[in-house]
């Protein structure tokens, strides 16, 4: 919030005593919150010097298809002399491995949290919200390692007894073995530790709508729920957009549940296999980093793990700039969706 | 058709639904589906780790300390992990609040330039979007120059380890930082404006304003701001696994009895569970779920405690 002036405020300012400790702490305080800024730079800097090569070698080839997994493996053996480092990498897999999951999830996600918020705002009876609104934060207090434990110990030998059949492992068994582990089961998980941030975004945003307005439409004769599709859910959209786009920030990140369940390979599921894609083991950009903390240390390879890292830098800072400047297009109606950082 | 006067509330909870039309009524019980399975959900996530953890959780797991055995009646229990996580969330903390303190203070009470003061909104709102993992190896990378060596093990030849407690609990402070500010921005906001002037009339500085009379006004909203941090911190699993150094023990270097374990590696129950799950080195199940149990526990008490210091929180600004 900019400096509020007011104009009390500043007749009494050339009255006050000690405006030279008053400026001191201004200065001080400044110091401390602008170290934040700094970081931030750091961060990049740091974080894209030390990618530059693998970037350098590859080009554009670095986002392109490739066999992932041997390349690391060629990359983790290159020679020790600097000219014969290998950098050859293809990140392709890994890149649809991270869509295809925090795509899912949002898209489950959203309809989910805007379902469950229309009921917290408007039709639950407030026994319900007593129970449901602490629910919601508790889901969203559970560690990611927690969600990983149940999902490798009850959902993946769930699916692996129900969904992988042995037609579809040996259909697809000269590419990718399936083992249970897959896509499919990380993005329902994922979906359930996304969907607290929409659903307190969304439910912020529609009590935040005017009374006035659903109001003057219920006294048109509209029903309940044609009111605050209409009006509530209509005005909130900003809100729920930005929700998903942060959702998606959080998504994108999760790497000990992905690494946990989404079976580990750097593979790129193919959606010609039919319900198959489904099952199939992926791996994505933030798993490989955190399954690959062991070499960091051998040169080109952590090189080429803090170009994955980069990229997950720069992809999710834009996405919360984003969701910050949609979550601010509310105020164009007046309305001050609160929350200011989730 | 009679006038709906206007202190009635239009979403009246008694407003019969069975005239609406059909689409509506779905659309209605997709609500109500959605709500409850939701409940549903975090009820069966609960559930079933109480149920595994009662059944697995021994008190001698809690006091014993873990060894790297296959054999599991040997390989000890989670003591050291439990230390971890408390350590680890006590200092992250302990640097999260000042700093979080310091920028809330400065944007909501000085904010000028302007322009830095957008900027810094932007660039916490950039650190709360970041994964925890590029924090970690962001992290490692600038914990292993030599200058931060006295932060972490030095070995022969000056090359840093970078990974300590120190340095862990310095990134996890940036985890919870978005959220502390968060919390203490809107406990400052809160307080109103002819509080301020009130102290200003009496010819208070704005220093002293901030410490007197905004200070003791936030101080729930710091308190409910740093509990939200230390849940964050406590269950975050990638900075402990990439910058704890992943011994199970407490390992310390050097000699002053604390800071050495400071200094030194460890693990957190987060990283417990996670080496112990079928996904990790350990393998063993059975532990794994005792220890997600007692972090779950740690959680959703922490969690509790947002709760009933939120509601000391609204009085408070209903002022």
């Amino acid at each position: 919030m900019a400096a509020l002036t007011h104009p009390i405020r500043s007749a009494l300012r050339g009255a006050r005593q000690g405006a030279a400790g008053d400026r001191r702490v201004e200065l001080a305080l400044g110091a401390v919150a602008s170290t934040v800024l700094l970081l931030c730079a750091g961060m990049v800097v740091f974080v894209v010097l030390k990618a530059w090569p693998s970037f350098e070698a590859n080009g554009l080839g670095w986002f392109a298809s490739a066999s992932t997994d041997e390349q690391l493996g060629e990359i983790f053996k290159s020679p020790s002399n600097p000219d014969q480092y290998v950098y050859e990498f293809g990140a392709w897999a890994l890149i649809w491995g991270t869509l295809l999951t925090s795509g899912l999830a949002v898209v489950i996600g959203v309809v989910f949290a805007v379902f469950t918020a229309v009921f917290i705002v408007e039709f639950a009876p407030s026994k319900v919200n007593r129970v449901l609104v602490p629910t919601v934060r508790l889901l969203a207090a559970v560690p990611s390692v927690v969600y990983g434990l149940i999902g490798i110990l009850v959902l993946v030998p769930l699916a692996a007894e129900v969904l992988v059949t042995t037609e579809r492992k040996e259909s697809v068994a000269y590419f990718v073995q399936l083992t249970g582990a897959c896509w499919l089961v990380a993005a329902v998980i994922l979906s359930i530790m996304i969907v607290p941030i929409m659903i307190s975004i969304t439910v912020d945003a529609l009590r935040a709508v005017p009374r006035s307005w659903t109001e003057g439409a219920a006294a048109l004769g509209v029903n309940r729920w044609r009111v605050i599709t209409t009006i509530s859910v209509r005005a909130a959209r900003p809100a729920i957009i930005a929700g998903m786009i942060l959702a998606s920030a959080r998504a994108l990140g999760e790497a000990i549940m992905l690494s946990m369940v989404a079976g580990s390979a750097a593979w790129a599921p193919n959606p010609l296999d039919g319900f198959t894609f489904f099952l199939e083991p992926v791996r994505p950009l933030a798993s490989t980093v955190v399954e690959s903390a062991e070499g960091l240390s051998v040169e080109p390879f952590g090189q080429t793990i803090y170009a994955i890292a980069a990229v997950l830098l720069v992809s999710s800072a834009f996405l919360s700039w984003a969701g910050w400047f949609a979550k601010r297009s509310m105020r164009r109606y007046g309305i001050e969706p609160g929350g200011a950082t989730q | 058709m009679s006038a709906v006067p206007t202190t009635v509330k239009p979403t009246d909870p008694r407003g019969s639904s069975r005239e609406w039309p059909l689409r509506d009524r779905v659309a209605l019980a997709c609500c109500w589906i959605a709500g409850l399975s939701t409940c549903a959900v975090a009820f069966l996530i609960v559930g079933y780790l109480a149920f595994k953890g009662v059944q697995y959780l021994d008190p001698s797991l809690l006091t014993s300390r873990p060894s790297a055995e296959t054999d599991q009646s040997r390989s000890g229990g989670f003591l050291d992990p439990i230390i971890g996580t408390v350590l680890l969330t006590v200092l992250g903390t302990l640097i999260a609040v000042p700093l979080a303190l310091a920028t809330a203070l400065w944007l909501t009470e000085y904010g000028r330039p302007f322009w830095l003061a957008r900027a810094v909104e932007s660039g916490i709102e950039m650190i709360a979007g970041t994964p925890s993992i590029v924090l970690a190896i962001f992290g490692l990378l600038v914990f292993q120059q030599t200058v931060f060596g006295f932060l972490s093990f030095e070995a022969e030849g000056g090359s840093v380890f970078g990974r300590s407690f120190f340095t862990a609990a310095a990134m996890m402070s940036l985890i919870a930082l978005p959220l502390l500010v968060g919390s203490i921005r809107e406990g400052l906001q809160a307080v109103p404006r002819h509080v301020r002037e009130a102290s200003y009339a009496l010819g208070k500085t704005k220093a002293a304003t901030i410490r007197r009379v905004l200070m003791p006004a936030i101080r729930p909203s710091i308190g409910s701001g740093t509990v939200l941090g230390m849940g964050r911190i406590a269950g975050d699993t990638a900075i402990v696994v990439i910058l704890l150094g992943g011994t199970l023990q407490l390992q310390g270097f050097g000699d002053v009895p604390l800071l050495s374990t400071l200094r030194g590696n460890g693990s957190t129950l987060t990283s417990y569970v996670y080496v112990n799950s079928p996904a990790g080195e350990g393998s063993a199940p059975e532990k794994a779920y005792a220890a997600a149990f007692v972090l779950l526990l740690i959680c959703i008490g922490l969690n509790l405690l947002v709760t009933r210091l939120a509601r000391q929180t609204s009085p408070a600004s209903a002022r």
